[in-house]
């Protein structure tokens, strides 16, 4: 897919020795060890994002759920340079972008781009349709007469007419499009995408996922899809991510995660999303989790959940679980597909034990090959 | 609660609807009722005003008469004459012209200096703020006249300086109008996306902060323009201001604090001229307001 | 209009268990304690009256939840601000009905509705921030709607603590002293429920009040709610897009479109048979861990509609996969099918094509 869409454009800037050498096992992002702390007057040091790895491969989707103050539009941000780590770094398609100068810099905003929230926020209100899309085109010396306009127009399902208006006079999904588009002007090979759809009524949701599954499928786009609603997330995604106060305390395979989640915090997550079925035996998401996020500023010492995790030990309270790969096994007998890590004490021992039992620890962390999506640091400190 | 969001929402506008938005900003003007007025008034004054400049007026504004000092308005003289026998009527088209001239130019001086402060201090926060935050608080200490009185005592009078002394005085309101709402729309969405789609930072300022800001500035342009007019005509009414025997409204009403007792003409017509000119002027940055808002363009 | 209502729609709990979680009291049932008849709500644009709401008709009784879905455009605050009486200005009730255990609302003054509003309808809304007053302590935004409502200082003191108990708030006699930014965004929103709940209204309205919320608070929220509901006999009417929301908290659910009730269903037969076109599409587009992953899926397609240029006949019809030659002719009045009243020509068993297709990522024409 890709190869047929470069022949079709203008001439490339090339963008890095990697990308030129097709190094085909260079992840689409790769994020080591990534610190943001914001100084809040008040408040003290906000810590944002603490310490966070995650890779995601060529062609695949990542989703990342969790809570506001979890830091997922923190890590978006950073995966598109509106803002820099503290420490670590972030490489996009092998080349860092978190200390990228000007030019570099011009020339990776052409890899990644980013869909905002809230479209209509997102396009300024005194620019019409058609110029926005031209002038993204125009910044980047790219061909931009009406007719690459209407292209890009049709291939979010507009229709080319709707370059005339302005962002007011369109639907909350035609606006959704429209920001899809712009972020599709520059040709990226990853697609950031922040609450894509938390802000549109529920009709037009399926519309706008039918809408990037078609250009996954189209345009071998890598995403990032950060959502709140693990639904929409488990949907989509090929890997997910459980973040929970700046830290990642689960990723694996989507129905892994999804489905069999391990994290105290992520099955409460899972209890609390409201799945649209009264059938569903109520007292089942009764199990849910007490309390609410705790300040940022002021994280809790050890396991960030332990306040208001219904396993938490001693152990928790002082020693900060590190994101390590566990043995899984479905129900029926079967593996899923990819690494499922998972940072917490107690599930982790109850898996050794289990582990010891059986007699088989060997097998037990026997994975298939290639995962998708790894995390780079083997222990947290 | 507002009921807008609904009507927002809805869809669809038919497709081609560029005819009715294409629309220049004076013809939306022109719809609104208080823009209209203010723009035909204005547009009198400014045709009195260059017929004032041109020569195109029934007697010479300076030339004095002084067989027919003090006449009430005649066929002759229409607004009368002064304690010098010199046309009232020539003198306020005259006067028009001088005040708008000096008015104009403190303006322009003001508007660009001052939003070019006001945005970047607006937009680059931090110590660019700090700075140009702290200046227009200095400015602002000063009584108006006062800063302009000593501007033009520096540099001396003539209808330049008085503007630049005009100048001096409004640019720290212009950099204060468009300092507030550069600082939202700095934070907005949308100019983030531009920071994402890697559009340069000047373009950034010029295309999508500069229009955004642009309402308010554009109608403080009006209002300053008004002010200007009084505070040209205070400095003249000064003595700092145009120097006699040129004619400006301010001068007239001067000039005519003698005479007021028993020519009642010789403060009527220039006062009023600057009143007239100060409501138009008024009136057309109100049209301009409902103008400049892009969510009252016809939406179906 | 008001002809369209469905006089023997079934009470709460004739058959099935309540579909909340703290269902386990039973509740009070009996007569509705609100109806709504063919409301009408208007708006005055620049082009004449913009109607907003075109004839909708609700009941909620004694201990009962009714969700009110439905799309922005779809009316459903309009009708929770219409029978709160807080339309905005250059909005109008222009006809239909509120009744209050009988007693019609619209037709009262406003300073007769005003001691309705807060003492019988109490009114919770989306965002616990800027329904609170920043710079006022708790204690004082709980007593002041009491101290309105003609409640002596100490009384209104001692109810205040009460209510903030029964919310869940804990220690409300330190919460008293409180300003809103101290408290966290469930706080808020429990405060402002507290607020809500103090005089004992009869009747609770909920616009979207956990939309801003985490899920994991959300659901203590809602868990909250139902008890209270339970506790206080309430009539709860929940305003809501989120049909995740729905299945949760509501016995009955009214699916709004284009300013009518498009369905009104007992919750679990909305969800396993819904009986209008639109409420099928809507369920169906869901992600459901069912549907196959990252596979497309169903969509409603077509435009939302415009209020200002209805069609005629069925305002769905022009997305209903389902629409006949009548449905553009005739708009379908809302009729009692059993478990369920609907505004649409054909019952579910008539309906001949595929509830919604998976079409194409481009928009409907």
């Amino acid at each position: 897919m890709r190869k047929v869409r470069k022949t079709a454009e203008a001439p490339q800037v090339s963008r890095s020795a990697a990308d030129a050498a097709g190094a085909a096992d260079t992840p689409a992002i790769d994020v080591r060890g990534v610190v943001r702390h914001y100084r809040s007057p008040g408040r003290g040091v906000v810590h944002a994002l603490d310490d966070v790895s995650v890779r995601v491969e060529r062609g695949r989707v990542l989703g990342i759920v969790g809570e506001s103050g979890c830091g997922k539009s923190t890590l978006a941000r950073l995966l598109t340079r509106l803002e820099r780590p503290d420490d670590g770094t972030v490489e996009v398609l092998g080349t860092r972008i978190d200390n990228a100068k000007r030019g570099p810099l011009r020339r990776m905003r052409r890899t990644i781009q980013l869909v905002f929230q809230d479209p209509y926020a997102s396009l300024d209100p005194r620019q019409r349709v058609g110029a926005a899309l031209a002038e993204v085109l125009d910044v980047h010396g790219l061909p931009s007469g009406p007719d690459r306009v209407g292209e890009l127009l049709e291939q979010v399902g507009l229709v080319a007419a709707l370059a005339e208006r302005y962002p007011h006079q369109l639907s909350g999904g035609q606006r959704q499009r429209l920001g899809i588009a712009r972020a599709l002007a520059v040709r990226p090979d990853v697609l950031v995408l922040d609450e894509p759809v938390s802000a549109l009524d529920v009709s037009v949701r399926a519309e706008i996922m039918n809408l990037l599954v078609h250009l996954r499928e189209e345009l071998g786009l890598t995403f990032v899809f950060i959502s709140h609603d693990l639904g929409m997330v488990r949907h989509f995604a090929d890997e997910i991510a459980v973040m929970y106060l700046g830290k990642i305390v689960e990723i694996g395979p989507w129905d892994a995660v999804s489905d069999e989640p391990l994290h105290p915090y992520t099955r409460a997550l899972q209890a609390a999303v409201l799945i649209p079925d009264p059938t569903r035996d109520a007292a089942v998401a009764e199990t849910g989790v007490t309390g609410e996020v705790p300040d940022a500023a002021a994280p809790p010492t050890g396991c960030r959940f332990h306040p208001r995790c219904p396993l938490a030990e001693d152990v928790c309270r002082t020693e900060e679980p590190a994101l390590l790969p566990v043995p899984v096994f479905r129900k029926d007998g079967t593996q899923p597909s990819g690494e499922h890590r998972l940072a917490c004490h107690v599930v982790r021992r109850r898996f050794a034990e289990t582990a010891e039992a059986a007699q088989s620890p060997a097998q037990a962390t026997a994975h298939t090959a290639a995962p998708a999506v790894r995390v780079g640091k083997e222990t947290g400190e | 609660m507002s009921i807008q969001p609904l009507v927002t929402e809805a869809e669809p506008v038919p497709a081609s609807a560029p005819a009715a938005t294409r629309s220049r900003l004076l013809a939306r003007v022109w719809r609104d009722r208080n823009g209209r007025v203010g723009l035909i008034v204005t547009g009198f004054l400014v045709l009195v005003a260059v017929l004032g400049a041109v020569g195109a007026v029934p007697h010479d504004p300076i030339a004095q008469h002084p067989d027919d000092r003090l006449q009430g308005p005649s066929a002759t003289y229409w607004f009368g004459t002064d304690q010098f026998g010199r046309d009232i009527a020539a003198r306020v088209a005259v006067g028009i012209w001088t005040s708008l001239r000096v008015a104009v130019l403190s303006v322009a001086i003001a508007t660009v200096i001052g939003s070019l402060l006001g945005i970047c201090a607006g937009f680059f926060r931090g110590w660019v703020d700090q700075v140009v935050s702290r200046f227009v608080d200095i400015l602002f200490a000063f009584p108006a006249i006062l800063l302009a009185l000593a501007v033009v005592t520096a540099l001396g009078t003539g209808w330049q300086n008085t503007a630049i002394a005009i100048a001096v005085v409004y640019t720290p309101i212009f950099a204060r109008v468009s300092r507030g709402p550069t600082l939202s729309v700095g934070n907005a969405e949308y100019i983030k996306a531009q920071r994402v789609l890697g559009t340069p930072l000047p373009r950034v300022m010029l295309r999508h902060v500069l229009p955004n800001v642009s309402a308010p500035i554009v109608v403080q342009v009006t209002l300053a323009l008004s002010w200007a007019i009084l505070t040209e005509s205070s400095l003249s009414f000064l003595g700092l201001g145009t120097q006699p025997p040129a004619a400006s409204l301010g001068l007239m009403v001067s000039d005519a604090r003698s005479t007021v007792a028993n020519a009642w003409w010789t403060l009527t017509f220039p006062a009023l001229a600057i009143v007239v000119a100060v409501i138009a002027l008024n009136l057309l940055g109100d049209g301009l307001r409902s103008a400049l808002d892009p969510r009252r363009e016809s939406r179906s | 209009m008001t002809d369209k209502l469905t006089k023997a729609r079934t009470g709460p709990h004739e058959n099935g268990a309540p579909m909340s979680d703290t269902g386990a009291a039973p509740r009070p049932t009996g007569d509705p304690v609100l109806t709504v008849r063919g409301l009408r709500t208007a708006v005055r644009t620049a082009s004449g009256p913009l109607e907003i709401l075109r004839g909708v008709d609700l009941d909620v009784a004694r201990g009962e939840t009714v969700a009110v879905v439905g799309e922005s455009g779809s009316g459903k605050s309009f009708t929770a601000l219409s029978i709160a009486g807080l339309l905005p200005a250059g909005a109008d009730v222009t006809g239909g009905s509120v009744l209050l255990e009988g007693r019609d609302l619209v037709p009262l003054p406003e300073d007769e509705r005003r001691k309705v509003r807060g003492a019988e309808i109490g009114m919770v809304y989306q965002d616990p921030m800027t329904s609170l007053n920043p710079v006022m302590r708790i204690g004082k935004q709980v007593t002041e709607g009491l101290r309105a409502h003609g409640w002596s200082k100490e009384d209104a003191h001692e109810r205040a603590l009460e209510v903030l108990g029964e919310v869940g708030l804990p220690s409300p006699r330190a919460l008293m002293r409180q300003y809103p930014h101290q408290l966290s965004g469930g706080m808020r929103q429990r405060v402002l429920i507290a607020c809500a709940l103090a005089p004992r209204p009869k009747v609770l309205i909920a616009d979207e009040p956990t939309t801003a919320l985490d899920v994991t608070i959300q659901q203590q929220i809602l868990g909250t709610v139902a008890r209270l509901r339970d506790e206080y006999g309430l009539a709860v009417v929940w305003i809501t897009h989120d049909l995740g929301v729905v299945a949760r908290i509501a016995d009955r659910v009214a699916v709004m479109y284009a300013g009518r009730v498009a369905e009104l269903s007992r919750t679990r037969s909305l969800f396993t048979e819904p009986q209008h076109p639109y409420s099928s599409g809507l369920l169906r587009s869901l992600p459901t861990p069912e549907h196959p992953h990252q596979a497309l899926l169903p969509q409603i397609g077509g435009a939302p509609i415009l209020l200002s240029d209805l069609p005629p006949g069925c305002p769905f019809a022009a997305r209903c996969p389902q629409r006949a030659d009548r449905c553009t002719r005739e708009e379908p009045p809302l009729v009692n099918r059993g478990s369920a009243s609907a505004a649409c020509w054909f019952p579910p068993h008539e309906w001949k094509n595929t509830p919604m297709e998976v079409t194409s990522h481009a928009q409907g024409a």
